[in-house]
C-alpha cells in the first residue's frame, strides 16, 4: 500500500511569488525573512522524499461558481493547467502546468464515496492559487504528479467544521489504502484570521489573538479544543474570510488527533499571518 | 433582491479583461448592457437556453452603476468579488502601495459585526 511521506498544512499567500522574485526598490522589506522561512519549510517536504502530492485547497470563484457548487471536489485528470487571468493581474502569479496522478484520483473518489463522503469530481479543472501557492513555496520544480481536492470555504452554506476534520481523516485513510508503493505527501492550505472588508490590509491579521490560539491548536493537534471553539458562526468574528481556517481543521484531521507537528513556523505579515506545519508519520521522519 | 445576480455581475466582469475596461469607462451604460444581454445567460449553457427571470432591483442597479462598495457590502454582495474587481479597475489610480485596498477598508469602517449576510 501507499505510505504517507508527510502531512503539511500552510497558509497560501498569493503575494509570496511576487515578493520573493522582486528585486531592488520593488522588493518589500519583509521579503528576505519570508524567503528564508519558506526555504526552511520547503526542506520539510524535500526530506520526506514524496512521489505524489495530494493538494487540498479551495477555489476562489474562479471555476466553481454559484450556479453549481460542490462542497468537496476531487480533480481526476492526467494534467492540470493552473492560475487564472485575475490572479496574474492582481498577484503576478504565472501560468502553471502539472501532471495529475489519475489512479490516485480514481481511488480517492471510489473509496471516499464508499466511506460516506459524496465527493464531486471534475475532469477539466483549472486550479487556482490555493493549490499553486504551496507548489511555489514547497515544490517549485512542479515535478511530482498531483491530486487536487477542493473544499467550499467560500460560498455559504458550508459543511460543518467537524466534517472538514472527518474529510481530512478519510483522505489519509484512503491514501494509505491505495494499492501502490508510492510515497504520498498530503498538503493542505487555508487561512488564519482574514478579512475582505473594514479590517483588511492592516499591519497584522485582523485578529492576532485568534491566530495565536489557532496556531496552538494546529501545532498540538488539539482537534477537540478547535472544534469546541470554532463554529461556522464564530468564524465570522476574527475576520469575514476566516472560514479558510476550515482547511487547517481538515489537515488536523489528516495529521491525527493529538499529533504534535514536527515543524511549526509563523510569520507575522500585513493583512494576515503566515503559518507553516509539517507532520511526519510515526516511526521515521523521512527517507 | 438578488445577491446572486449582484455576485454574478461581479464574477463575470472580474474574470474578463475587456469587460473590466468597459465597466471602468462607462459604468452606468455597461450595467444596462450587462443586465439586458448577460444577466440571464447561464454560464456554460447555450444562450438559447438562458433564464427568463433574473433582474436587478433599483438599489442594486444603482449600486453597480456607481460601483458603490459601501452599498454592495450592505446588500451582502460577496466582498472578495467586489474587492478584486475594484482593485482591477482602480488600483492603477493610486500611487501608494495598497492605496486602493486601504481606502476600501476605510470606506467600510463604519460597519460593525455582524456584517451583512453574504449567503445567496
Amino acid at each position: 500500500m501507499a505510505s504517507i511521506a508527510a502531512v503539511i498544512a500552510s497558509t497560501h499567500h498569493p503575494f509570496y511569488y511576487r515578493a520573493s522574485t522582486s528585486t531592488g526598490a520593488d522588493r518589500p522589506p519583509f521579503a528576505d525573512e519570508w524567503v528564508a522561512k519558506i526555504t526552511s519549510f520547503r526542506e520539510t517536504l524535500t526530506r520526506a522524499n514524496p512521489d505524489v502530492l495530494v493538494l487540498v485547497g479551495s477555489d476562489h470563484f474562479h471555476q466553481v461558481w454559484l450556479d453549481n457548487v460542490p462542497q468537496f471536489l476531487v480533480g481526476k485528470q492526467p494534467f492540470y493547467d493552473a492560475n487564472w487571468h485575475n490572479e496574474q493581474r492582481e498577484f503576478g502569479l504565472p501560468r502553471m502546468f502539472f501532471t495529475g496522478q489519475e489512479d490516485l484520483s480514481t481511488h480517492i473518489l471510489r473509496a471516499g464515496l464508499d466511506a460516506g463522503f459524496d465527493l464531486g469530481f471534475s475532469n477539466e479543472l483549472r486550479i487556482d492559487h490555493s493549490v499553486t501557492c504551496p507548489m511555489i513555496t514547497l515544490r517549485p520544480e512542479c515535478d511530482l504528479p498531483i491530486v487536487p481536492i477542493y473544499t467550499n470555504i467560500f460560498a455559504p452554506p458550508l459543511p460543518q467544521p467537524k466534517r472538514f476534520v472527518q474529510l481530512g481523516k478519510m483522505i489519509r485513510e484512503v491514501v494509505e489504502s491505495w494499492p501502490s508503493n508510492l510515497r504520498v505527501a498530503i498538503i493542505g492550505t487555508g487561512h488564519l484570521s482574514l478579512e475582505f472588508g473594514p479590517r483588511q490590509f492592516g499591519p497584522h491579521g485582523p485578529d492576532p489573538e485568534f491566530d495565536r490560539k489557532a496556531v496552538e491548536w494546529i501545532a498540538t493537534g488539539d482537534i477537540e479544543k478547535a472544534l469546541g471553539e470554532v463554529s461556522l458562526e464564530s468564524l465570522w468574528l476574527p475576520g469575514n474570510a476566516t472560514h479558510g481556517f476550515l482547511d487547517f481543521m481538515l489537515m488536523m484531521g489528516t495529521a491525527g488527533a493529538g499529533e504534535k507537528a514536527d515543524y511549526v513556523d509563523t510569520l507575522d505579515l500585513f493583512h494576515t499571518m503566515e503559518a507553516y506545519f509539517t507532520w511526519y508519520p510515526k516511526g521515521g521522519s523521512a527517507q | 433582491m438578488s445577491k446572486y445576480l449582484l455576485d454574478k455581475f461581479l464574477y463575470t466582469v472580474d474574470r474578463d479583461p475587456e469587460l473590466v475596461e468597459r465597466y471602468r469607462e462607462d459604468p452606468r451604460g455597461f450595467v444596462e448592457w450587462w443586465e439586458a444581454e448577460r444577466a440571464n445567460v447561464i454560464l456554460n449553457v447555450l444562450t438559447s437556453e438562458k433564464s427568463t427571470w433574473l433582474k436587478f432591483d433599483e438599489v442594486e442597479r444603482e449600486a453597480l452603476a456607481t460601483f458603490d462598495i459601501v452599498k454592495l457590502f450592505e446588500l451582502g454582495a460577496h466582498p472578495f468579488l467586489f474587492l478584486t474587481l475594484g482593485i482591477a479597475m482602480f488600483e492603477r489610480d493610486y500611487t501608494e502601495p495598497l492605496g486602493y485596498q486601504l481606502e476600501f477598508a476605510q470606506r467600510l469602517s463604519h460597519f460593525t459585526l455582524p456584517y451583512p449576510d453574504i449567503a445567496t
